[in-house]
């Protein structure tokens, strides 16, 4: 009885049909079938059924509890995955499990659940999809491939070793016939690489060292072969693509030892930075470093958003973050080049400024010492991995951000530190939803939380002239773009999450946002 | 002005000074890692540092791919016993429990380098006391809401340095200190009298207070004016002021209060 029924759910109306590669190079609309909805990264709805007119009255149309996922070092269940959503089913991931659900009711149809070797389970990001398939990294770092239709495992491969303390979540980049995957972990000085591989079966089609390896180009800002091989750099988030140039952009992480950086004088490229790729070669095409030999924990994983605009009277082709180390940057994406940096909160102290290039310039007074040093932002950063947003109906690039003071103890002042080689204490936090002019990176409103509770949610902004997002203390919210004034909100049981995502099912505009271990989907009343 | 009030407000910080554990894989048991320690230091540490982080004459362990791949001496075993003659390293006949207690003891070695909430901190008490006590009762303007011989009297006896620091810096209760003050509240309907407590609760829609009374009121932030008096502005202020050397001098000042 229990497979007739199985049968009938799954061959029934909620098919799961594939997902048309097409769909990735337009604006979500009727699907959301990337991390980001699409390549740009700008978390960009061109719906406009939900509005400004109209939001008042969005309501629920469902709320599903999923349990499992959370405990083995990464406490409660966080869905931290972007569901993605295609043909009318839901597809996301916690640690070591994944679902499919039908967008329509949050009905499950199918559960994945990993036996894990380990790991740390601090979150995962979600799915990435090609054509029937779904792939998605577990703690332990194995890619897996689910048939969508079924979530049956296709094939596991390997793609880092937890026992050399790698950890794995980032959702997998699916640009052509290339899944590129991510790797995390900076407990204990491992290098970090990106790797890309084939959709049918998995088959490793070329790696990206974060690092140099000793004689190549990079190479000479780092002191020693091991420094460089020891240098971190992890790749835990993923990028953006622009097709027409055939770049793949993203951002990689801190330096290791992370507070102790006396064994690794110099830039260490390609660390903090934001590199392009080729992604059918895996080869470096340009790359710029926004916190050159970082000594605070400032991975520069952001989500690097590619704007088409205007900038000094001519249309350029942009790049632009809103990095954790507290400045938003403005690049030229076909070089590289510098337009833009300036600071999106205030009393960035371990800065003195900016070189000719626009580099934010270290200062080495506030690195971490063993009396301790008061270093603003703290360890967290003023932005960190939540998904930021850009409008291009206000030009307005949008991110939760945070003020804070933290205390950096350097611990191990020994020629050769390893680890963190000291520690980070977070004295004082101020949330802040912070929106940006793309063209000057100056803050033109500013949202601050009268609660100081952490904040880990995504934006997402709508042709419905609508800013969605969540607040620390569980209120799922749509503001203006314009000017951040709240013209909605919901209260939910935990805070949101995840990126807020929207698609259009059967004529109604649906919002979708996790929070804690439930989704919740919202849509306008009637019909 | 209610935006700049609410900059300051000292509502309970979510995060947490209570670190988890990072460990990753389970430590030895200490008697092992004891023998293992031992064995190392003669056997081994010449060439690889009694700390087994590498030498002139040897390289790390504490990072290397196979002591971290290793089980109970699994892949370090064979190494030991055939040794590696092209770069330099004998032979060591060595039982398996012998081999096993390297083992415990490299594994503790990696996971006291991966558990960084454990790394001990050294070293605070590096400021001049009397700069301490200048700027407390000077640029510091702490002397306008604390005492030394009034709320700060022994607070050295009651809490270490390592606390101290941080919650000198912006204080959130604890074991040992005096409590920190509440945020007060005024709240005053569009009709019907003002209504002041403590605050217990706010975001953009909702403040929440407790009155004198005890009673818990709450309120919608669309109908009320808001007046809210947090004591510690001034610590938030003062971050933005302290220089290193101000907050080691500090330090070392409050370390003499007993």
């Amino acid at each position: 009885m229990r497979i007739i029924f199985a049968a009938f759910v799954i061959t029934g109306a909620l098919s799961a049909q594939p997902l048309d590669p097409a769909k990735l190079l337009h604006p979500p609309t009727d699907n959301w079938p990337t991390y980001n909805g699409d390549y740009t990264g700008r978390r960009y709805s061109p719906l406009k059924q939900i509005n400004a007119s109209n939001v008042t009255t969005l309501n629920l149309a469902w709320a599903r509890r999923f349990t499992a996922g959370g405990g083995r070092g990464g406490g409660a269940v966080q869905i931290k995955a972007t569901p993605l959503e295609v043909n009318g089913i839901l597809y996301f991931a916690t640690p070591d499990n994944a679902w499919a659900v039908d967008a329509r009711s949050g009905r499950e149809l199918w559960h994945f659940d990993w036996p894990t070797k380990g790991g740390i389970h601090i979150g995962n990001r979600g799915f990435g999809m090609y054509g029937d398939w779904l792939y998605f990294e577990t703690p332990d770092c194995y890619l897996v491939s689910l048939d969508a239709k079924t979530g049956k495992m296709r094939w596991n491969h390997q793609i880092a070793d937890v026992k050399q303390e790698y950890f794995c979540g980032p959702a997998p980049m699916v640009i052509k016939n290339h899944i590129i995957t991510g790797v995390g972990g900076d407990s204990l000085d491992v290098p970090g690489y990106l790797e890309s591989r084939d959709p049918e079966t998995g088959t490793l089609q070329w790696r990206w060292n974060t690092t140099p390896r000793p004689g190549e180009p990079g190479s000479e800002t780092w002191p020693s072969r091991e420094s460089m091989e020891h240098g971190g750099g992890m790749t835990w988030h993923s990028g953006t693509y622009d097709p027409e140039l055939n770049l793949y952009y993203f951002g990689t992480g801190n330096p290791n030892p992370v507070y102790a950086p006396q064994s690794r004088l110099g830039n260490n490229l390609y660390t903090c930075s934001i590199v392009a790729l080729n992604p059918d070669t895996g080869k470096l095409i340009w790359y710029y470093q926004v916190s050159p030999h970082d000594s605070h924990d400032f991975d520069n994983v952001e989500t690097p958003i590619l704007i088409d605009g205007e900038f000094k009277g001519q249309p350029r082709k942009m790049l632009a973050q809103a990095a954790r180390n507290g400045y938003f940057v403005l690049l030229d994406r076909t070089n590289g080049k510098n337009l833009v940096t300036a600071p999106f909160v205030e009393d960035l102290n371990w800065s003195k400024g900016l070189d000719a290039e626009g580099r934010p310039i270290p200062n080495p007074d506030k690195e971490a010492k063993p009396d301790g040093t008061l270093v603003s932002p703290t360890e967290g950063g003023a932005a960190n991995w939540f998904a930021p947003s850009f409008s291009p109906l206000t030009g307005l690039f949008y991110t939760h951000a945070s003020e804070s003071y933290g205390l950096d103890w350097k611990t191990d002042l020994s020629k050769t530190p390893e680890g963190y080689g000291g520690r980070n204490q977070t004295i004082w936090m101020q949330n802040l939803l912070q929106a940006l002019d793309y063209k000057t990176g100056k803050v033109v409103w500013s949202h601050r939380y009268p609660n100081q509770g952490g904040n880990r949610s995504g934006l997402l902004s709508t042709a419905g002239r609508l800013l969605f997002g969540g607040d620390p203390t569980s209120n799922v919210f749509a503001m203006d773009p314009a000017n951040g004034k709240i013209l909605w909100h919901a209260g939910l049981h935990a805070a949101v999450s995840n990126g807020p995502i929207t698609f259009e099912l059967d004529g109604r505009q649906y919002l979708v946002v996790g929070a804690g271990d439930m989704l919740y989907a919202f849509t306008l009343p009637g019909n | 002005m209610l935006r700049v009030l609410q900059s300051c407000i000292g509502i309970a910080f979510a995060g947490s000074f209570a670190h988890a554990q990072l460990i990753s894989r389970p430590v030895p048991p200490p008697d092992a890692v004891d023998r293992g320690q031992k064995q190392f230091v003669v056997q081994c540490g010449s060439c690889h540092g009694a700390n087994a982080r590498g030498d002139d004459n040897g390289p790390d362990l504490v990072r290397s791919e196979i002591v971290l791949d290793d089980e109970q001496g699994s892949l370090i075993g064979p190494v030991i016993r055939k040794g590696r003659p092209n770069e330099g390293m004998p032979a060591f006949d060595l039982s398996d429990a012998q081999i096993q207690d390297l083992a415990a003891f490299l594994r503790e070695r990696t996971q006291a380098a991966i558990n960084r909430n454990a790394y001990p901190l050294q070293n605070l008490l590096t400021g001049d006391a009397k700069a301490g006590q200048a700027f407390f009762n000077g640029a510091g303007r702490c002397n306008t809401c604390h005492s030394a011989t009034g709320d700060l009297a022994g607070i050295a006896n009651r809490v270490q340095p390592a606390q101290l620091q941080t919650r000198m810096l912006y204080p959130r209760g604890g074991r040992g200190g005096t409590p920190a003050k509440p945020t007060t509240v005024k709240v005053t309907p569009r009709s019907g009298a003002t209504v002041s407590g403590t605050l217990e609760f706010i975001d953009d829609f909702t403040v929440g207070l407790r009155d004198a009374e005890g009673y818990y009121r709450a309120f919608s932030r669309d109908s009320i004016q808001l007046d809210i008096q947090d004591p510690l502005a001034g610590h938030v202020q003062l971050l933005r002021q302290y220089s290193d050397k101000n907050l080691h001098d500090m330090l070392a000042y409050l370390v003499t209060l007993k």
